[in-house]
């Protein structure tokens, strides 16, 4: 039955029930009290990058090839590498900064690190009073440890320790076969100053 | 600039004269920072002129500098709404020249990226354009309430709600798990319900018909010399919608229509829209039925020092403002030699005057509303 | 007033006569002063956080406990914002402006009722005087665009002012259907001729056909008067500029939101007295006890209306400048001046039944006679084919 005005009353409808319901059935209302009550990011969630270290943080993943710095599209990464009094370079970076007011959160330097070193934070309250200098995140701000890293982002810190686990197999495994073959070419070989 | 008052001469006919307003670029009804030059007749609209270029950003520009990988977290940017429309078009238009395939499960993954984007993308837009009406912002939150749904989707699988930079070269950054798979399926699902509660509160509304109705409206052959594509087009009678022409990724084995209006006015732009949004969950039905197992990304693809052999392509999608395109010519090293990008937005916007000619002022914001801009993707 | 003053002379009877005069004097004043403003504040807190549960949200509730304090900080916040004036702005008649919006606005409650006898004071043309005096607020939104020395105040107050008075027409004539009905002016005697019946309830001139059409035809004149939703193109003229309170900051500003609220409530309790029996219900008498309980269902009555004109606000986008006018003068006009005809069914035909079924009927053509005349152009169904 079509009734002039008839879209309008069902409008009113829609809003009563919209209205009512929103007493009733809590699941209507979709925003929370922050800052009391925040709503949990799912794993995946990226903000910001952080570097890992396995053990303390003097002996970061890490080993400054500045690869991510190449590879970041807007250029917000600053490496130098870490020298000693010779001038040989130590594999750790001896300073390494984002500046997160210029990161866009590409995750473009975690997929092509070749150490695994670089992964991504998701802690998104970051907000600085400083204008200038707040939002650069120098290296002891950006060490975080394999065990925070396992405890938000479980399922791709135990991808990523069964990987290194692995290659570091294979690298030993690798190391005890040529130890091996060192040994058995020594052994064919008769000593020196023994045939003659 | 504000023209004299009018004169009252003696003994003679009253005198007016046309008076100039910039609507803009700081409005709360120009969807970004955008800026209208109208030459009013009283409240008649005499002649328009879009200004454009306050939020240039110099994209085209900046990919010539950067890899063909670290151009893409770039093409999120470009029409912020739905980014995965854009990621997709630029890997398409990489993946022709370098004749990549992709696999099929990157395929249907790369629809339902895609589609569900489609369906935030519509919903915000009648939402913006009802509170342009003037109905204070309940259309568009319960259009919101649906995106969260959608943007907390594309949080879990991507990391980022809108600028996902999930798309590779040759497929996708991301395997879709079953918790995931779930999820969309839970959104499909929902969403129906949401589009009939919508439809009761405005389609058949009153107020609405009178505003919308024979306001604004695009004949067809405007539409096709205007180069117009997308909604806008189709709403006015022009039965092109590249997802049936082209047939990229696999739209040319999943069943669905493409919906035409016929008069080309703001109502019809609304509508088809609605009806699109019904279609893309018909679409998504099917794919989220029958994806199948897989790789989700070509092995052969390198993640750095990826060269693309020489030569020029274009690769286009059916984004939903429009066609979007990406022109790009390679001299076979790492970065790209030109990036050109078809904006839809743009395109569209070039027939604004003639669309708004004759109107009242308020019709004007109305009838900018249906065209649906984003001002990420007309100034780039 | 004169019911407080018996009261007052028969309880002190010592006290002179003339103190008594000036207590009874002020205390409907003070009522007034009190209630209506704190009403309106309440009415702020309640309109936003209405709007949110329409909306799926909560509405403001971080100042006190469920936002109680939120017209509080809001007036703190006005109060301290700067009065800036345009260096060529007219500036006496810019100054004048808000307070002239609010002035009308609280005259009107002077002849509502909300109890039996308490009416601040009892004109014998009381409905005229409320309707008359109500229209007064658009000068003051004429002098406001006028002083601003602004083009686009100009028009926005022009528009305004077109809207305001184009829809005064059907709200007086659907008014004085009530006059034909009752038989006088007077507010106090409009409402106790609502009552009796069942539950003091059935009597209501709302339940009776002519009464339904004036009903809605007065909240419509209601809120275009008050330039609220789907009417508010005034105040939403930030699709071009601000329209008339661009030029006003500060707490002028607020007095022109007050004055347009305190107006709003004011057609809300005129529209309850005519309509929608005042303050009658069940347990509504006099004396003590029946004061209160009248008091407790007029202000109940009133929220309800208000609550409807939030409703309306949260629901309906809004009408062009030319699509109003040609409601107001195509539609509603003429179905005012049917509705008249109809109460003079009403009034001659002498068997009940025949009486509501002959009004009935003539309304409900001419209903529908006039949306089909007027609606013919907007309401067309669309075909759209896939491909």
């Amino acid at each position: 039955m079509n009734y002039p005005g008839k879209g309008l009353v069902e409008g009113l409808a829609v809003t009563a029930r919209n209205f009512v319901g929103s007493y009733f059935y809590k699941d209507r209302l979709t925003t929370v009290q922050y800052p009391e009550e925040r709503i949990q990011t799912p794993e995946n969630s990226r903000t910001f990058p952080f570097l890992v270290f396995d053990e303390s943080p003097d002996k970061p993943r890490c080993t400054a090839c500045k690869i991510c710095e190449v590879e970041c599209p807007p250029k917000c990464i600053y490496i130098v590498m870490d020298r000693d009094d010779k001038g040989k370079p130590l594999q750790r970076p001896k300073a390494f900064d984002i500046d997160i007011s210029v990161c866009m959160q590409c995750q473009i330097c975690v997929e092509v690190c070749p150490f695994e070193s670089i992964k991504m934070d998701n802690d998104y309250e970051k907000s600085k009073y400083g204008r200038f200098n707040d939002l650069v995140q120098r290296l002891p701000d950006l060490l975080k440890s394999n065990d925070y890293y396992r405890q938000i982002k479980p399922v791709e810190a135990a991808e990523v320790d069964a990987k290194l686990k692995a290659e570091a197999e294979a690298k030993a495994a690798k190391k005890a076969a040529a130890v091996a073959a060192a040994a058995a070419k020594a052994a064919a070989t008769p000593p020196a100053g023994s045939a003659t | 600039m504000i023209a004299a008052p009018s004169t009252i001469p003696a003994g003679g006919a009253i005198t007016t004269q046309l008076l100039e307003v910039s609507i803009g670029p700081q409005h709360p009804s120009t969807h970004g920072v955008f800026r209208m030059d109208v030459v009013l007749d009283g409240e008649v609209v005499r002649a328009l002129k879009p200004v454009v270029g306050y939020l240039h950003r110099n994209h085209e520009q900046l990919a010539e500098k950067m890899s063909w990988l670290g151009s893409m977290p770039y093409t999120d940017r470009l029409d912020y709404f739905n980014s995965m429309s854009n990621n997709w078009a630029y890997a398409l238009a990489v993946e022709k020249l370098a004749g990549i395939k992709v696999p099929e499960r990157a395929e249907y993954i790369r629809v339902i990226m895609a589609e569900l984007s489609r369906l935030q993308n519509h919903a915000s837009a009648i939402g913006f354009l009802l509170q342009d009406c003037g109905a204070w912002g309940t259309p568009l939150l319960y259009a919101f309430k649906e995106r969260e749904k959608i943007l907390d989707f594309f949080e879990t699988v991507s990391g980022s709600r809108m600028m996902c930079n999930y798309f590779r070269f040759g497929g996708v950054r991301v395997d879709l798990n079953d918790e995931m798979l779930a999820m969309a399926r839970k959104i499909v699902a929902e969403f129906p319900k949401f589009l009939d509660e919508f439809e009761k509160l405005m389609t058949t509304n009153e107020v609405v018909l009178a505003r919308c109705q024979r306001v604004g409206i695009l004949p067809k052959e405007l539409a096709i010399a205007g180069s117009i594509s997308g909604p806008v087009a189709r709403a006015s009678g022009v039965e092109y919608d590249i997802r049936k022409v082209d047939k990229y990724g696999v739209y040319g084995q999943l069943e669905f229509g493409v919906p035409v209006g016929a008069v080309g006015d703001v109502y019809d732009r609304y509508y088809i829209r609605v009806l699109e949004m019904r279609e893309s969950v018909k679409i998504l039905q099917q794919v989220l039925r029958d994806i199948p197992a897989g790789p989700m990304q070509a092995v052969e693809v390198k993640l750095r020092g990826f060269k693309i052999p020489v030569g020029d392509g274009y690769g286009r999608v059916e984004g939903p403002k429009g066609e979007l395109g990406f022109y790009l010519v390679s001299e076979g090293g790492p970065k790209p030699y030109r990036y050109h990008i078809r904006p839809p937005s743009f395109i569209n916007l070039t027939v604004l005057e003639d669309m708004c000619v004759g109107h009242k002022v308020a019709d004007a914001i109305i009838i900018l509303g249906s065209i649906d801009i984003v001002l990420g993707e007309v100034d780039r | 007033m004169e019911t407080i003053y018996q009261l007052l002379h028969v309880t002190f009877a010592n006290v002179p006569a003339w103190t008594v005069q000036v207590a009874a004097f002020l205390i409907p004043i003070a009522f007034i002063f009190g209630v209506y403003p704190a009403i309106f504040a309440l009415t702020t807190l309640v309109e936003r956080k209405a709007l949110g549960r329409i909306q799926n949200r909560y509405g403001p509730n971080r100042v006190g406990i469920f936002g109680i304090l939120q017209p509080l900080a809001d007036g703190l916040k006005i109060l301290l914002k700067e009065d800036i004036v345009p260096r060529v702005a007219d500036k006496f008649t810019h100054f004048l402006a808000p307070v002239l919006i609010v002035v009308p606005g609280l005259l009107v409650y002077l002849v509502v009722p909300v109890a039996p006898g308490m009416v601040a004071v009892d004109l014998k043309i009381g409905v005229l005087f409320a309707l008359a005096v109500g229209t007064m607020s658009v000068i003051a939104l004429f002098m406001a665009g006028w002083a601003s020395r602004n083009k686009f105040s100009l028009l926005g107050a022009v528009r305004a002012v077109a809207q305001v008075v184009s829809y005064e027409v059907p709200t007086v004539m659907a008014g004085v259907a009530v006059i034909m009905a009752a038989g006088t002016l007077s507010t106090l005697t409009i409402v106790e001729r609502q009552g009796g019946g069942i539950l003091n309830i059935s009597n209501w001139y709302v339940f009776r056909p002519w009464g339904l059409v004036g009903f809605v035809l007065f909240v419509i004149g209601g809120l275009a008067e008050s330039a609220r939703c789907p009417f508010d193109l005034p105040e939403a003229e930030s699709e071009l500029i601000g329209g008339y309170h661009t030029e006003y900051s500060g707490f002028k500003f607020a007095l022109f939101q007050m004055g347009e609220y305190l107006a709003g409530m004011a057609m809300a309790g005129v529209t309850v007295t005519l309509f929608l029996g005042g303050y009658m219900g069940p347990g509504s008498g006099p004396g003590l006890v029946g004061s209160l309980i009248a008091m407790l269902w007029f202000f109940s009555k009133l929220a309800g209306m208000i609550m409807l004109n939030i409703w309306i606000r949260g629901t309906w986008p809004r009408l062009r400048v030319d699509q109003l006018m040609g409601f107001a003068w195509k539609v509603l006009l003429p179905l005012a001046l049917v509705n008249i005809v109809a109460v003079g069914f009403w009034h001659f035909l002498t068997p009940r039944p025949l009486a509501w079924v002959v009004t009935t009927g003539w309304l409900v053509i001419w209903f529908l006679v006039l949306t089909k005349c007027n609606a013919s152009a907007i309401l067309e169904k669309r075909e759209y084919r896939y491909v």
